[in-house]
């Protein structure tokens, strides 16, 4: 146990023992580590990271895919009527009749009730699920952080105004949030006149709507949780230390609060982009997500769910969207530990 | 929240049929153990077993009659209020109900019905004309906000009534002679006064209960209830129980003594119960997984049968360019039906030229537009969208399918886009909405074309054709046709059937072939399942309606299968 | 004292909670009473929004809602007409509490144990296992657990019921359904958190005090890294205590759950706004707690 802890520790930091109470600004260089300037080392760290390097390879090549894929189909309709066909058989909204194809060489993921390409189709859909992933991510990280961060700094009453405001937010029903949001923005935008000039960007606000109000929901938790975090950290002695030397709140908010709760922070953002994936597909089921013949992950993880019955599986209907999901997730997870391990602003002291 | 020392590493998962944990996770011990109690505590009060679990769809918005406008609740109702009229079993025709018998006047507005003399409420007290007389002008009753007093508009004054224009009760249609004595009298001839004599909105509902209680009336115990079961337990989004009714006129037909119903949403949730032997029948349409229907077809305890029920789409002919019925009849042509049903909803479904179903009494309907996408191209050619140039993008509204059944409004939606693209060579795009957003898209004309479908409320042209005249809220087309109008007043008119039946035709043909302000896609079949060697008493009906008290677990069955 | 404070803001706080939510159900789109099938005239639907008072100006309403309120009343159901909000809540609450607890309890007991493993064996094989295992938790949803859990054990080998909520047995699977998720998380969030703690000063210095790992570990350590799930444990708990929808449904549970989305759906004005102020009462009241327990975990807290 011992010995474990203590490899741990010098995993983590590769300096056992010494305080790292203070980031960054205190302390002088004393290792060959700060010697280098912290983007190179923490892409020498991150190097040997192996599960991290080989995640974000993962990631690499499905978006290369998700990006690529729409340009191979265009390529390929123009190169003759075998490339046409091949386009036309894997348009991700071309139905056929072959309904619930298995897997095989025309089709590598199958067709699903429609006799439209199911591999076709995970892909498009990851353009929605990622942009979803992504901006609830982001929201989560910047409003999240900052708010729960603020909050916990300030402490007394702006603290208590602000964690107040995201209990309110927390409670009121979400699901009648999105319809509003929907409906009566939806209905703003729709009688615009620079909307009705191009109904394609209609399509479009439609989703960005969608967004916000995806991503509105997903800070609140970890605004509670950063809060948390700083209430903690607060009275220890460098952030006295900094107020002391006379630094304002902003540089104790953003050089010494924000990076001691940064591998928090990277752990539960790593866990919100699932929910909030799997939030819109909820939201699809009730008429209020992306528009069919559109698909994303969750959509098409709904769709294979009903398959899944005693009687008769069509098991890529289900097997293929959730794996590339899980697949991402836990490519998503492994890089965001890899990161933080990299970029540990305590191993710098 | 937590206790603070840690003492023990407690590394294995704590066991949840363990009662105190100790050491750190003591709350967490509390909260496994209070719960479990309590949980016991629930399991442990006996219930004596059903002779039948019947899955019944999503759960009852009321059980009063008045209120009442959907088919799983009027399932529950039937059984426990009756009417003058009641369902055959076999082919759901009105027979006798609370009334014996009765006459009908030459000029068909007049009915007079004599009541049995052997009526009891299921507490004890006889039911009386005025009971009757009480139950149906509760309906008209603006306080009671019954969605379905339409129904009493066929009583002479009925409409003024409800609208507040009379205030005297004695001015309305129906008066009581005496104790055993009700009788009716009708704006105009309705030729299906009896069906709706037997429709849970006009069922004879107990007036010392509702006067004492208001509108808490159903939670009182006992029920007084004038049909074949009582009421005895109902919890919501759980069970609801119903015990033979000793006093009912005709208890000695009743079959089942116990009967309970779950409230189910899921078609997978339902298909589970059903085949782990926890449920004897399941027969909500909705309930049935469509991706399995080709293999449970094939099995001798699932059901298909038709039913009144129609699955279109509307116009909203106040939009251009849908306000040309040429423009109408081409996106109806291009259509390719036959796909839908074999390929999509799986059941057999009929595809439908027409609106009103095949098989609806008093009634042929005639045909409609079929498939032919040449003609509909050239149609939209001559109206001014040769191969779909400078067709508008329009939009397909569709409500989203939460609530359990499966998505198959959107598979309709997905293939009707593509055969518009394939065949008219236009991009109609799919917009799917949340039910209540939805609805009143529709009634407020917002959209371009709309799914939707219709169940008839009784077994008649009527229900389905009225719909469509100029100022009936359930049009929601904007179409206005002085002509339809006419022809459905005008057959409503009639006392002689072969005349009425053809003005109905005639006004149909406006609707599918002339004008088009909606297109028939198919027409639904119903699918119940229950084992037709253990359940007796279910026989397949235009409006699916199934008697309570004669469905029956066969004696040499045994007790459920259990496995 | 700050704690008293708190405690009386929570009613200015269900207020504002209620008002924001009774504005929003009513601008949404559409009424209760819309039906595919309109009534036969509009009189009726008149008659029925007058019956409900839905005919009034809206601050009127709010104010007949706040006056039932204030007798413990949250008004009847819109949807479900023989049934108040109350009854409702009376009967479908305890069963949510109940499913709840279980799941936490479970979602405790795995994710606790697992979560320590993962940092107490860092970079070794019981740290990937969990880590991979609690992952897998969190990414695949309770909807896809679900179905998988019934078609094994229920159907294919026969061992628990399919749904229903009648015995203890039929508790098992909508537990594990519902509380692998949360497990996943905690497990998570523990795990960062005794690796954070492990390399304060204060572990350093019980450390050279020349502790066993062990005890610094479980004495110290925990105490602080424990810190991140407390703050999840707020919402989580209120999640969890309220029902879950997809649970619920897919087990045919007679929870709340199901009520907090379809009340939405269907527009049943009270109900919404009832189950709103509902949870936020009980997440106010959570999160309280759990600031409360900030300060008996870390002495360092401090809110004035």
């Amino acid at each position: 146990m011992n010995e474990t802890a203590r490899s741990t520790h010098s995993h983590n930091n590769g300096l056992p023992g010494v305080a790292r109470s203070a980031p960054a600004t205190d302390a002088p260089a004393t290792t060959p580590d700060s010697l280098q300037s912290p983007g190179r080392r923490a892409w020498r760290r991150f190097k040997k990271n192996r599960p991290a390097l080989t995640s974000a390879g993962i990631l690499i090549v499905l978006l290369l895919s998700v990006a690529l894929w729409p340009v191979i189909l265009q390529l390929a309709a123009r190169l003759g009527p075998a490339g046409a066909a091949f386009a036309h058989i894997h348009n991700p909204d071309q139905l056929s009749d072959a309904q619930f194809a298995p897997p095989g060489p025309g089709h590598w993921c199958g067709t699903d009730g429609h006799g439209r390409d199911v591999f076709s189709r995970i892909l498009y859909g990851a353009q929605i699920s990622l942009l979803v992933g992504g901006v609830g991510a982001s929201v989560s990280l910047v409003i999240g952080v900052l708010w729960g961060a603020i909050a916990g700094l300030a402490g007394g009453r702006l603290d208590s105004v602000l964690m107040r405001i995201v209990d309110i937010l927390y409670s009121l029903p979400s699901i009648i949030f999105v319809i509003v949001l929907l409906t009566t923005t939806g209905q703003m935008l729709k009688a615009a006149s620079w909307v009705q000039e191009s109904p394609g960007l209609a399509k479009e606000l439609r989703l960005m709507l969608l967004f916000i109000g995806l991503g509105a929901v997903s800070w609140l938790t970890m605004a509670r949780i950063v809060r948390g975090q700083v209430l903690s950290l607060r009275t220890r002695g460098f952030v006295d230390a900094a107020r002391v030397l006379g630094a304002g709140p902003w540089h104790i908010l953003t050089r010494h609060i924000i990076p001691n709760v940064f591998s928090v922070v990277i752990v539960y953002l790593t866990l919100t982009v699932p929910g909030i994936i799997l939030y819109e597909s909820f939201l699809s089921y009730l008429g209020l997500g992306v528009q069919p013949p559109m698909a994303s992950w969750g959509s098409l993880i709904a769709e294979g769910v009903d398959q899944i019955n005693p009687i008769r599986i069509y098991w890529w209907l289900i097997a293929f969207p959730g794996g590339v999901l899980v697949i991402t997730l836990l490519a998503l997870n492994f890089l965001g530990d890899g990161l933080r391990d990299a970029w540990n602003v305590k191993g710098s002291a | 929240m937590f206790p603070t020392a840690p003492s023990s590493p407690r590394l294995e998962p704590s066991k949840r049929s363990e009662a105190g944990a100790p050491g750190r996770n003591l709350c967490c011990g509390l909260f496994l153990f209070l719960p479990l109690l309590c949980l016991l505590a629930t399991a442990c009060h006996p219930e004596p077993p059903p002779d039948l679990t019947i899955i019944n769809g999503l759960e009852p918005e009321s059980l009063d009659p008045a209120i009442i406008t959907g088919q799983a609740e009027m399932r529950i109702v039937q059984g426990l209020f009756e009417g003058l009229t009641r369902l055959d079993p076999k082919t759901a025709d009105p027979i006798p109900g609370l009334a014996e018998h009765w006459e009908i006047s030459p000029d068909q507005c007049t009915y007079t019905f004599h009541l049995r003399t052997n009526l009891l409420w299921s507490t004890g007290e006889p039911i009386t004309a005025a009971d009757v007389l009480y139950s149906w002008i509760r309906v008209l009753d603006p306080a009671t906000a019954s969605d379905y007093a339409g129904q009493l508009f066929h009583l002479k004054n009925g409409e003024a009534f409800y609208a507040g224009k009379i205030k005297n009760p004695d001015l309305l249609g129906i008066h009581a002679p005496d104790p055993f004595t009700v009788r009716v009298e009708l704006e105009e001839p309705t030729a299906f006064f009896l069906d709706l004599c037997a429709f849970s909105t006009l069922s004879v509902v107990p007036r010392q209960t509702i006067d004492r209680h208001g509108d808490a009336w159903l939670k009182t115990r006992p029920l007084p209830s004038s049909g074949p079961y009582e009421l005895t337990a109902w919890r919501i989004n759980d069970k609801i129980r119903l015990k033979k009714n000793p006093r009912y006129w005709d208890a000695a037909q009743t079959r089942s003594a116990i009967i309970d119903f779950l409230p189910v949403g899921s078609p997978n949730a339902a298909l589970n119960l059903y085949e782990r032997g926890q449920a004897d029948i399941v027969w909500d349409k909705e309930l049935v997984p469509t991706e399995l229907l080709d293999v449970l077809l094939k099995r001798p305890d699932f059901h298909p049968f038709n039913y009144l029920g129609t699955y279109f789409f509307r116009f909203n002919v106040t939009r251009p360019p849908y306000t040309d019925p040429r423009v109408r009849q081409a996106l109806a042509l291009a259509i390719d039906k036959q796909r839908l049903v074999q390929r999509i909803t799986r059941n057999g479904e009929p595809i439908a030229s027409h609106f009103v179903p095949d098989g609806t009494a008093r009634y042929t309907p005639p045909a409609g537009l079929g498939h032919d996408p040449a003609r509909a191209r050239k149609l939209l050619a001559e109206a001014g969208f040769p191969g779909g140039k400078g067709f508008p993008r329009g939009e397909y509204m569709f409500n989203a399918a939460a609530g359990g059944s499966a998505k198959m409004h959107e598979k309709i939606a997905v293939e009707l886009q593509q055969m518009w693209r394939d065949e008219l060579g236009i991009e109609i795009e799919l917009r799917q909405l949340e039910w209540k957003v939805y609805l009143s898209a529709q009634s407020q004309l917002d959209y371009d074309l709309t799914r939707s479908s219709w169940v008839g409320d009784y077994n008649d042209p009527n229900t389905f054709l009225e719909m469509f005249t100029s100022d009936n809220g359930n049009n929601r087309t904007g179409w206005k046709n002085a002509r339809y109008d006419g022809l459905i007043r005008s057959a409503n008119r009639q006392t002689d059937p072969a005349a009425r039946e053809k003005k109905f035709q005639e006004a149909e043909l406006l609707l599918v072939r002339d004008e088009l302000p909606i297109v028939p896609l198919f027409f639904n079949v119903g699918l119940n399942y229950y084992d037709p060697e253990k359940i007796q008493g279910i026989w397949p009906n235009m409006i699916d309606q199934h008697p309570l008290q004669f469905i029956r677990r066969k004696p040499e069955a045994g007790t459920r299968r259990q496995h | 004292m700050y704690f008293l404070r708190r405690i009386a803001f929570t009613l200015p706080l269900l207020l504002i909670i209620s008002a924001l939510a009774f504005a929003m159900v009513h601008a949404a789109p559409g009424g209760p009473f819309d039906r595919e099938r309109v009534p036969a005239s509009p009189e009726i639907e008149r008659n029925l929004k007058a019956k409900y008072h839905l005919d009034e100006p809206l601050w009127r309403q709010y104010l007949r809602y706040l006056g039932d309120l204030a007798h413990g009343d949250f008004g009847p159901s819109l949807k479900y007409r023989n049934h108040t909000v109350n009854d409702v809540i009376a009967q479908a609450l305890p069963v949510s509490l109940l499913l709840g607890s279980l799941a936490l309890g479970f979602a405790l007991g795995i994710g606790l144990p697992a979560g320590y493993l993962g940092a107490a064996r860092q970079g070794q094989w019981q740290d990937f296992t969990s880590g991979f295992f609690s992952l897998l938790a969190v990414c695949v949803p309770g909807f896809v657990i679900a179905p998988l859990l019934v078609t094994l054990f229920a159907l294919k080998w026969r061992l628990l019921p399919v749904a229903l909520w009648e015995s203890p047995f039929h508790a098992i699977l909508p537990t594990v359904a519902l509380g692998l998720f949360y497990a996943g998380k905690v497990a998570r969030l523990l795990r960062e958190g005794m690796l954070n703690t492990m390399q304060s000063e204060f572990i350093t210095a019980a450390r050279a005090k020349g502790l066993g790992e062990n005890a610094i570990l479980l004495k110290h350590a925990f105490r602080l890294a424990i810190l991140p799930v407390v703050s999840y444990s707020g919402p989580m708990l209120a999640d969890l205590l309220t029902g879950s929808f997809v649970i619920e449904n897919f087990f045919q549970i007679p929870g709340l759950g199901v009520y907090f989305i379809n009340s939405s759906i269907n527009l049943d004005y009270p109900m919404t706004v009832g189950l709103a102020l509902l949870y936020a009462g009980l997440l106010i009241a959570l999160n309280l707690a759990v600031d409360f327990a900030y300060q008996l975990l870390d002495p360092r807290v401090k809110y004035e």
